[in-house]
C-alpha cells in the first residue's frame, strides 16, 4: 500500500512538472504581453516592469527561475494585482470554490443515488420516466444555462433567493444547485444502470434463494456492488466540478478561484495562469489517487499494484 | 416414506411482447424424503424454470399460470412473498450453475455463510454461528476453514466456491436441495467430486435433492429417478436403472446416444439433429415430431398422452399406445 502510494505520488509530481512546463511555454506563445493595455503604457514603464519581473531575461532563465519557485510552492506575484501574490489568491479564493464544489457534489450524491435506485426499482414506470427526462435535460444543459434559469425563476420571478454575491447561506444555494445539476444527473443515470445490472446478477439471485427479503437483497447485496462505479467516478467528478465552476462563479459574482482563472487569462497574468493551472492539476491528481485507494478499500477484488495478495 | 414434494399440473409462462412463452407446460411429479430426482433435458427444455417455479424465484416477466406445488403438506404457490422467504434457504435451498458469479464479490465467505443462519436461526449467537459455519466448511471438504471464512469469493477456485455454495445451502439442514446444473461450469474431475459430495451429504442429512442437468452421465450414480424434459414437458419418467437400461422415449434414446463414451472412436459423437421447437407456437403435435427418426403420421396429427412402459416408468410417446403393434 505504502509503496503504491509513494509510486503514485512520484508519478504525480512528474505529471505536474510536465504540465507546468507546457503551461509556461504556452503562455509565452500567446501573442501580447502582460502589460499591454488599451491605452499603451510608455516604453520606459514597460521596460521597468519587465525588469522588475525578470521578463527581460532569456526564456530558459525565466523557466528555471519559475520552476525553482514552483518546487517551493511559490507561484510568484500577480502581474495584475500588485498587492497580492498568486498564493494569496489561492488562499483567499479557493475555500469559496471548495465549499461550493464540495456541497454541490454532496447534493448530487444525496439526490442522485436514491433517484437512481428508485428508477431502477421502478423501471419504465412513471417515476422512472420523469427522472429520465429530467436527468437527460440537466446532463445536456450547460451549467450557465441552468444558472441563468435558476436566477431568473428563484431570484427574479419568485424573489425568494438573493440573485448574486457571496456571504450568506442563501447566496450559496443557487450556485450549489447550478453546479450540482450535471453530477446529479450523471450519478442518477450511473446508479440506475449499475443497479439494474447488479439486480440481475447471479449473486443477488443467490441472496433471494437464501431467504433474503427484497429489502435486504436490494440494500445489502445489490447496493454495495452497484455503488462501486459511483465511487470510481467521484474523484474526477469532484475535481471537474471545482475546475468547471468558473462560469457559474462568474454568473453569481462569487469570489471563487474559477472566476480568477478566467480573468487571469484575459489579463495575461502569467504567474496567475500557471499557478492556478498547476494548483488544479494537483487537485485532480490527488482526487484520482484518493479515489483509487477508496476503491481498493470498498472492493476486495481490487488490489493496488505492488500489494501482496 | 411420505411425499415431500408434489408438483401437480405446473405451468409457468413468460409473457413477452411477442406473446406467451410456455416454458413449463403441465408438469407433474413427486419426490419422497431423501430421494434424488434428476431433471434432464437440453437448453430451453424448461428444467431450470421448473426449479425456479418451486422456489418462486422466476425471472422477470414469468409467473406460474396453473398448477399446485405441495411441499411438506403445504400448498406453496399460494403463500405470500414473506412466507416464502421463510421457506427459501431454510426448507428448500438452491445451488446454481456458475459458482464464479453466484457469491457476492464484496462480502467475505464468512459473512455470506452466517447470513443464512442470521435469517433463519435468529436465536443463535455469534460464536455459535461461526462454529456451525466452520463445521459445515469442514463437511464440504474445505481445509483451513477458519482462514476461508475471512476470504472473499475471488480468492477461491471454482470448485471451492461451489463447495461454499453447497455449504451455504445445507447450513439450515433443508428438506429439499435444488441443484441447478451444479457441475456444468466445472472441470470434469471437479464435477465428480462435487457429485460425490452431494451424495455423501444427502446420506448424512437425509435431504431430498432435485438435480438439474443436461448430462445424463453426471447423474447416473446419484439419482434415484429421472424426469426427461423436452419443450417444457416431461416426456419420460423412470427409475434411474430403467432409464439407462430400458429407455422408452426416442428423445431419451437420442440423449443417451449423444453421450460421449470412452470406447468411442474420434468424430463419433451423435447429436440429435435439429433444435428445440419455438415455445411461442401453439403445438397440437408431438413436440419432438420434427426431430424424431421414428415419427409417424399420428405424431403429426395429435399430441401423445403418458403411457406406461414398465414399472414406475411412463413416456409421452405414441409408440406405447396400447394399440401400437408390439413386434418392432
Amino acid at each position: 500500500m505504502f509503496k503504491y502510494i509513494l509510486k503514485r505520488v512520484l508519478i504525480g509530481i512528474l505529471t505536474i512538472f510536465v504540465i507546468a512546463s507546457i503551461t509556461f511555454f504556452l503562455c509565452r506563445a500567446i501573442p501580447g504581453g502582460p502589460f499591454d493595455r488599451d491605452k499603451p503604457l510608455n516604453e520606459t514603464t514597460i521596460a521597468n516592469l519587465n525588469a522588475k519581473y525578470h521578463l527581460d531575461d532569456p526564456v530558459w532563465k525565466q523557466y528555471l527561475r519559475y520552476m525553482w519557485d514552483v518546487a517551493k510552492f511559490d507561484f510568484g506575484p500577480s502581474y495584475y494585482y500588485k498587492s497580492e501574490t498568486v498564493n494569496d489568491y489561492i488562499n483567499r479564493c479557493f475555500p469559496v470554490s471548495a465549499v461550493v464544489g464540495f456541497l454541490s457534489i454532496i447534493v448530487a450524491l444525496a439526490l442522485g443515488i436514491p433517484l437512481g435506485i428508485m428508477s431502477a426499482l421502478r423501471q419504465n414506470k412513471l417515476e422512472d420516466n420523469i427522472t429520465k427526462v429530467l436527468t437527460t435535460l440537466l446532463v445536456s444543459l450547460p451549467n450557465f444555462v441552468v444558472a441563468s434559469g435558476l436566477m431568473y425563476t428563484l431570484a427574479y420571478k419568485l424573489n425568494i433567493l438573493p440573485p448574486a454575491l457571496w456571504g450568506t447561506p442563501q447566496q450559496a444555494v443557487m450556485p450549489i444547485l447550478a453546479l450540482a445539476a450535471y453530477p446529479l444527473s450523471y450519478f442518477t443515470k450511473m446508479m440506475k444502470s449499475s443497479m439494474l445490472e447488479v439486480m440481475d446478477s447471479d449473486y443477488v439471485r443467490t441472496a433471494r434463494a437464501k431467504g433474503c427479503s427484497k429489502f435486504l437483497m436490494t440494500y445489502k447485496h445489490a447496493l454495495k456492488n452497484a455503488v462501486l462505479p459511483i465511487v470510481t467516478s467521484l474523484g474526477p467528478m469532484f475535481a471537474g466540478t471545482l475546475t468547471g465552476s468558473f462560469v457559474v462563479e462568474k454568473i453569481f459574482a462569487i469570489p471563487g478561484l474559477g472566476e480568477q482563472f478566467t480573468k487571469s487569462i484575459f489579463n495575461r497574468d502569467y504567474p496567475m495562469i500557471m499557478g492556478l493551472t498547476i494548483f488544479y492539476s494537483i487537485l485532480l491528481i490527488v482526487f484520482v489517487l484518493v479515489t483509487d485507494i477508496a476503491n481498493a478499500i470498498i472492493d476486495p477484488r481490487i488490489k493496488l499494484e505492488g500489494e501482496e495478495s | 416414506m411420505s411425499k415431500l414434494l408434489e408438483v401437480k399440473n405446473l405451468s409457468t409462462s413468460f409473457f413477452t411482447k411477442y406473446g406467451e412463452i410456455k416454458a413449463v407446460n403441465n408438469v407433474s411429479f413427486d419426490l419422497d424424503e431423501g430421494e434424488v430426482l434428476a431433471i434432464v433435458g437440453e437448453s430451453g427444455s424448461g428444467k431450470s424454470v421448473t426449479a425456479f417455479s418451486i422456489m418462486q424465484l422466476i425471472a422477470k416477466g414469468g409467473r406460474i399460470v396453473n398448477g399446485e406445488i405441495h411441499f411438506n403438506g403445504q400448498e406453496i404457490t399460494k403463500l405470500t412473498e414473506k412466507e416464502m422467504t421463510r421457506i427459501r434457504g431454510k426448507e428448500i435451498s438452491m445451488i446454481f450453475q456458475d459458482p464464479m458469479t453466484c457469491l457476492n464479490p464484496v462480502f467475505t465467505i464468512g459473512d455470506q455463510m452466517e447470513e443464512v443462519l442470521k435469517l433463519h436461526f435468529k436465536e443463535l449467537g455469534k460464536a455459535e454461528r461461526k462454529q456451525r459455519c466452520l463445521e459445515m466448511l469442514d463437511k464440504v471438504g474445505i481445509p483451513n476453514a477458519e482462514e476461508r471464512l475471512k476470504q472473499y469469493p475471488h480468492e477461491l477456485s471454482g470448485g471451492m466456491r461451489q463447495r461454499v455454495m453447497i455449504a451455504i445451502s445445507l447450513l439450515c439442514s433443508p428438506k429439499l436441495l435444488i441443484a441447478d446444473e451444479p457441475t456444468t461450469a466445472l472441470d470434469v474431475t471437479i464435477q465428480a467430486q462435487i457429485i460425490d459430495l452431494l451424495k455423501e451429504l444427502k446420506e448424512e442429512y437425509n435431504t431430498a435433492i432435485i438435480i438439474i442437468t443436461h448430462d445424463l452421465g453426471v447423474v447416473a450414480n446419484i439419482a434415484d429417478k429421472v424426469n426427461v424434459m423436452y419443450s417444457g414437458e416431461i416426456v419420460e419418467t423412470a427409475d434411474i436403472r430403467n432409464l439407462y437400461y430400458n429407455p422408452s422415449h426416442p428423445y431419451t434414446w437420442g440423449l443417451l446416444k449423444a453421450l460421449p463414451r470412452l470406447d468411442m472412436k474420434e468424430n463419433e459423437l451423435q447429436p440429435i439433429p435439429g433444435s428445440t421447437p419455438d415455445l411461442l407456437l401453439e403445438m397440437d403435435h408431438c413436440p419432438f415430431f420434427d426431430r424424431c427418426e421414428y415419427a409417424m403420421e399420428c405424431c403429426r396429427q395429435s399430441k401423445p398422452e403418458y403411457y406406461e412402459t414398465g414399472e414406475n416408468h411412463i413416456a409421452k410417446c405414441w409408440r406405447y399406445h396400447p394399440d401400437f403393434p408390439k413386434e418392432a
